[in-house]
């Protein structure tokens, strides 16, 4: 009897485990199976003059340059604007802000910005920069819009670097004759560097992968010319991948896959290079 | 030894102050706006057309009931994916898997989280879609599930890196003393380990759910855009039409200042109502779990 | 002769604990003075007054005075940052800073503006010489200081707090991780030190105390209880409660 019961609880670990194990294999094959059939069906699309070349026939030939461009300018103005602002807020909530109630609204405020939907983003962005402030379809507002967008991610990640510098060094630091900004300058800033740049790469990606918040803040469908200042409108890679897939009739299948590759190489290596800078710092820290 | 005033120090701390603050102003400023161009809707059009059940701006048709419906069966089936494969998937990642296979699979995760969801609905149209419907013997494969696989695909890092990470904190010991007590590793974390974890599973799965409902492009491109009222489980292989779908298709078409413009604004601002009741319930569930421990260990 | 006078201090943090009351105590100059007691007496939070250190914990209220060549420091008007340089402190876990040897040691100089190299290099040989430690590190300087033993790691931090050219050292248990060849060592720099500079060091042991005394305060629950001379105050205390703490019957 007592070995009926023994065997029945392993037996149940047994098959918990299976099954909990294809369950996390389910999830994890698709990811593979996704970046390696774009990859398979993209890549013969992906030449030189794919990524260098302007589009041709409504889109179905030629190449996809200005949306490679635009998505690199969209990514820059949205950098400009939210990391100073990003890492001074992180800065301020890791080092300088105690545990009061406007502190704790701050953090409130800060995780409502990241669950706010993305298209509402857009909307917000078209109300204020678009028409109130007339800055028009632009880089300027979209870059804008992305901003805000990204402040969430950059915040946290940078405010988690911060804190993870020991405290013992600050009071070192201070001990010494330092000022507090000279301490966070001169030590707590360089050693949470890479932690910093790490969010700060993983939020740009985000951003450059997004369409709904520049769907009617900065995107447009076909444009003759690069754009020639933030106050034109602008390709990108991820409204240019929605608007062939979705709305141009009789569009070559390998284009679509193309272009979805080369906006997965943006994002992949900009996580590439976050993942890189993150385990070369561990491996150098010196503490 | 008499004090002087630093100048720059001055500026730069008085920077980072108000840099501190931004994030309230933007809150703040994203529900003013939302406001100012939403509520409008509320005069504009009649309180019985704006909740009933017929979405046809062409003909000033704007009941939203249909768009609330499209997002809550489409969010609801992607729960019930995410959640199962999530949380399941966050337990091998931190109870079973061994230490190099951890490695492998944690930051395949995160590279989905990474995915641009318009990569997801691209797959979706081209990939997932046909494949349903010959599968399911639809007559189209652009459905409200269609939607729900590929959200539910889209929450799941979100759900699996919270849920982890709660699964990591609950203290070795406390696992230890199953083990010394006879549990095998599976009701060790059943019994034990999970629940332990229970306010941050929770909060990964608020907070995954609510990255679901925010979803855009993932959903208008696969969910087939009809705003039908989707109130029958048929309805979940049928199209149908989220909130965010909504807005994302009819904004660049409205004329600034028309009702439409107003509606879909309205529609915004009850999005960001919904967010901001799952965070406040996430960061509630998170509070009350503080204070519970703090109670115990005092 | 007297470098320190502290009037009638009192101390009390946010959250109601009273770290002193009422502490009155004159530090004699170039002598090494010992605050000593059980946990909780108050040490470490007087020696964190003397360079306002505190100013970075949560602290409710301060009272009373403490005056540094007659200047009361506690004054919000007190330049904190010169004050800092003359009063340097070494805390009871070596912590070196994430950078080299050199470095470590320039940090305090650099901040005070001197960009002399010649200064610069004069300083660190000087202050590694006097923390007696100079010949275990002179042939890597410029290696992360992290790479040393607790020990030279410790001296190290000694030597950092004499770059400055302080005139008082605060010492808050600073052997305390140490092993006794590297106590020893330090024991005997600050007995090299108080020649030049004003010494107080809270010790990890009545044993310590004992050996290294020229004066020593008793702290018992944040009131000092006793002060005397070195010598006597260990062998024959006047307060009841001095002898049954060094005698072993609490603590």
């Amino acid at each position: 009897m007592k070995r009926i019961f023994f065997l029945n609880r392993h037996l149940t670990e047994r098959l918990g485990f299976g099954l909990l194990t294809l369950m996390a294999l389910l999830t994890v094959i698709p990811i593979v199976g996704v970046v390696v059939y774009i990859f398979v069906q993209g890549a013969p699309a992906v030449s030189f003059e794919f990524i260098s070349g302007f589009p041709r026939d409504g889109m179905r030939a030629g190449g996809i340059l200005p949306a490679i461009i635009g998505t690199l300018y969209l990514t820059i103005g949205t950098a400009v604007f939210s990391v100073p602002l990003g890492v001074a807020a992180a800065i301020y909530l890791a080092e300088y802000a105690s545990d009061t109630g406007l502190t704790r609204l701050i953090r409130s405020a800060i995780i409502n910005l990241a669950g706010i939907p993305s298209v509402v983003y857009g909307l917000f962005g078209l109300g204020l920069f678009v028409l109130f402030l007339k800055f028009g379809t632009s880089i300027l507002a979209a870059s804008l819009t992305l901003s805000i967008m990204t402040l969430p991610v950059i915040i946290s990640t940078a405010e988690e670097a911060l804190r993870a510098v020991p405290q013992a060094f600050r009071t070192v630091s201070i001990s010494l004759g330092a000022t507090r900004w000279q301490t966070i300058r001169r030590i707590v800033l360089k050693e949470a560097l890479p932690g910093i740049l790490t969010g700060i790469i993983l939020g740009l990606e985000r951003a450059a992968g997004e369409t709904a918040p520049i769907l009617f803040t900065g995107a447009a469908f076909f444009l003759p010319r690069l754009p020639g200042s933030p106050f034109d409108a602008t390709m990108a890679l991820p409204y240019h991948l929605f608007v062939i897939s979705t709305q141009v009739p009789e569009m070559p299948v390998q284009v679509q896959y193309g272009t979805a590759l080369v906006l997965l190489f943006f994002v992949l290596g900009m996580n590439l290079i976050a993942t890189a800078i993150r385990s070369r710092a561990r491996a150098k820290r010196q503490w | 030894m008499e004090k002087t005033l630093n100048w720059r120090e001055f500026i730069i701390t008085r920077a980072i102050k108000a840099s501190g603050y931004s994030a309230i102003v933007f809150v703040a400023l994203i529900f003013f706006f939302l406001l100012r161009e939403g509520i409008p809707a509320l005069v504009e059009v009649p309180l019985s057309t704006l909740f009933g059940v017929r979405w046809y701006p062409i003909e000033e048709y704007f009941g939203i009931l249909p768009l609330v419906t499209g997002s809550l069966i489409v969010t609801i089936g992607a729960a019930m994916i995410a959640v199962p494969f999530g949380i399941g998937t966050a337990v091998f990642i931190s109870e079973i898997a061994p230490r190099w296979l951890r490695e492998v699979i944690k930051p395949l995760v995160e590279l989905l989280g990474g995915l641009p969801s318009v990569v997801l609905g691209f797959l979706g149209i081209l990939v997932l879609s046909p494949f349903l419907r010959q599968f399911l013997n639809l007559p189209t494969g652009l459905t409200a599930f269609t939607g729900s696989l590929l959200l539910g695909g889209i929450a799941v890092p979100t759900i699996v890196s919270i849920a982890e990470d709660a699964l990591d904190s609950v203290p070795h010991s406390y696992r230890e003393g199953a083990w010394a007590l006879g549990a095998t590793r599976w009701q060790t974390i059943w019994r034990v380990t999970l629940p332990a974890a229970k306010s941050g599973v929770l909060t990964a799965i608020m907070l995954g759910v609510g990255r679901a409902i925010g979803e855009t492009m993932a959903v208008m491109m696969v969910t087939g855009n009809a705003p039908v009222l989707a109130i029958h489980p048929g309805s979940l292989f049928a199209p149908a039409r989220t909130m965010t779908a909504t807005i994302a298709a009819e904004m660049g078409e409205v004329a600034n200042g028309s009702a439409h413009y107003h509606v879909l604004f309205f529609i915004g601002m009850i999005l960001f109502i919904i967010s901001l009741i799952v965070n406040v319930a996430a960061s509630s569930v998170v509070f009350r779990a503080r204070k519970r421990a703090e109670r115990v260990l005092s | 002769m007297d470098k320190i006078v502290v009037e009638n201090l009192s101390l009390q943090y946010s959250d109601g604990t009273e770290s002193l009351r009422g502490v009155s105590l004159s530090i004699r100059a170039h002598a090494i003075t010992v605050l000593f007691g059980p946990a909780g007496g108050g040490k470490s939070t007087l020696l964190r007054c003397l360079n306002r250190l505190n100013d970075l914990a949560e602290v409710k209220t301060v009272t009373g005075q403490i005056l540094l060549d007659g200047e009361n420091i506690l004054d919000p008007k007190i330049d904190t940052i010169a004050l800092r340089r003359k009063v340097g402190i070494v805390f009871a876990r070596p912590v070196v800073l994430p950078m080299s040897i050199r470095q470590n040691l320039t940090y305090g100089l650099e901040l005070a503006g001197e960009k002399r190299r010649s200064r610069l290099d004069e300083a660190v040989e000087r202050s590694l010489r006097l923390a007696a430690v100079w010949d275990e590190v002179k042939a890597r300087l410029d290696d992360p200081a992290i790479a040393l033993s607790g020990g030279q790691q410790q001296r190290v931090c000694l030597a950092r707090a004499l770059a400055l050219q302080p005139e008082v050292i605060l010492l808050d248990e600073p052997t305390s991780g140490l092993d006794p060849i590297s106590t020893g060592k330090v024991e005997a720099a600050l007995q090299e030190l108080k020649k030049e500079y004003t010494v107080i060091l809270v010790p990890h042991s009545v044993q310590q105390a004992g050996r290294t005394a020229d004066y020593a305060a008793f702290f018992l629950q944040g009131e000092l209880v006793e002060y005397g001379d070195g010598k006597t105050i260990f062998t024959a205390p006047k307060e009841k409660k001095t002898e049954d703490y060094i005698t072993g019957r609490f603590g």
